[in-house]
């Protein structure tokens, strides 16, 4: 996720302050892993420098998180181009997991075994969102969801990779 | 060795179809209340370990112990009636008697067990109604769609009250939502009425509705608790 796009899209709204734009982004984004408040301010100085905002007022007493900040036209064309261009899907997961298979198969230990229990990973987690789905409002179904079906389609690489280990094994041994 | 506190379980099963072996030495248990997903490729056993389970298919060696009784060792009456009595099934496809309505098929173990029919249908109604599906009670099967179909096969497994529920990949013939629902409802009911349930799927979206799973692979059952 782009922090900086995301926080620009919260300015969209009207000005803000730093921690104000962090607890938006907590409230909306952050349920697993909440922004720091370091994080915030130096994004903001880069949003500043490139021009995509700018101060808007300053507090009076306070440090530099007293700014109040505004988002540009350049800054609102940015986000516009953002939102609008795909994402490139990344096999982020599997070059790790293909890595430690090889490896294994490469140094006698069981591949099968660790994609045991990478899979009983996945399904735990699956299960934590099953969980959430269940008690949560349709905000939280729809974020859910999206995790669940990408969690699945790496369960189902486990899955043929697991039912290919032995070609694999004669591949990488040969 | 029977895990302490299981309802079900299954020692050393051996069953072999001709020259296929389809399970071999595998092990089994679910306790009260709890959602076993049972996984794995298909071929690998899976539904053959619920037949056994069940009591539907006789393994040609092991045991199945179910609430102390050798499932195993019980002439083919015994288990016939502990099957209608004690133990629920959802299957892929609802198989409802196309000929009755969705509330007399629901009501269909009770009215076979002797009830009346308006006793049997009040029950089947009031589980048509948590399953949200009592809209359907007179129309018959080809008349509503699959994912109220297979919710009037839940209802039907729910009837009467099962101590454990055997559900074989009961969202495979569903779209996601559908499937959802079904097995939302499914495993509520089983937790509020500490009802067992052996959930054989393939699809782990639906494993995600259970407490653990297990994998069987070559007709052996791996228990993935003690993997992580």
């Amino acid at each position: 996720m782009s922090i900086g796009h995301t926080l620009l899209g919260l300015l969209e709204s009207g000005p803000r302050h730093g921690y104000d734009l962090k607890r938006a982004f907590d409230e909306h984004f952050g349920h697993d892993r909440p922004l720091h408040y370091g994080q915030v301010y130096a994004t903001m100085s880069r949003l500043l420098k490139n021009g995509l905002v700018e101060v808007d007022g300053i507090e009076q007493g306070g440090g530099p998180d007293r700014k109040r900040y505004a988002i540009t036209e350049a800054g609102v064309t940015d986000v516009g181009q953002w939102l609008a261009r795909p994402e490139k899907p990344e096999p982020y997961l599997q070059s790790t997991l293909y890595t430690k298979v090889v490896l294994a198969l490469l140094t006698g230990r069981s591949a099968a075994g660790l994609l045991d229990a990478q899979r009983a990973e996945h399904l735990r987690l699956m299960r934590g969102l099953t969980e959430r789905k269940r008690s949560g409002d349709l905000a939280d179904q729809l974020i859910c969801d999206h995790a669940l079906f990408h969690l699945e389609a790496d369960l189902r690489w486990l899955e043929v990779t697991a039912a290919r280990l032995g070609r694999l094994a004669e591949a990488v041994r040969a | 060795m029977i895990p302490a506190g299981s309802l079900l379980s299954a020692v050393g099963l051996r069953k072999s179809y001709g020259p296929t072996r389809a399970l071999d030495d595998a092990d089994f248990s679910v306790h009260p209340g709890e959602v076993v997903a049972v996984m794995g490729p298909s071929g690998s056993g899976k539904s053959t370990l619920l037949h056994c389970l069940a009591g539907i298919v006789r393994p040609d060696a092991g045991t199945v112990t179910y609430d102390g009784h050798r499932l195993t060792d019980l002439p083919d009456a015994e288990r016939s009636a502990l099957r209608r009595g004690e133990f629920g099934f959802v299957f892929q496809f609802g198989q409802l008697v196309p000929e009755l309505t969705c509330v007399e098929n629901a009501a269909l173990p009770l009215r076979l067990a002797g009830l009346r029919r308006k006793e049997a249908e009040a029950k089947a109604l009031h589980w048509l109604e948590r399953l949200d599906v009592a809209d359907a009670r007179d129309q018959r099967p080809g008349e509503v769609s699959g994912g109220q179909g297979q919710r009037v096969a839940v209802a039907r497994a729910l009837v009467t009250s099962p101590r454990v529920i055997f559900a074989d990949e009961p969202t495979g013939a569903l779209d996601s939502l559908n499937g959802e629902r079904v097995m939302e409802l499914l495993t509520a009911a089983a937790r509020e009425t500490r009802a067992a349930v052996v959930l054989v799927t393939h699809e782990s979206r639906v494993a995600a509705y259970s407490d653990r799973e297990v994998i069987v692979r070559d007709g052996t059952v791996r228990d993935m608790a003690g993997v992580l």
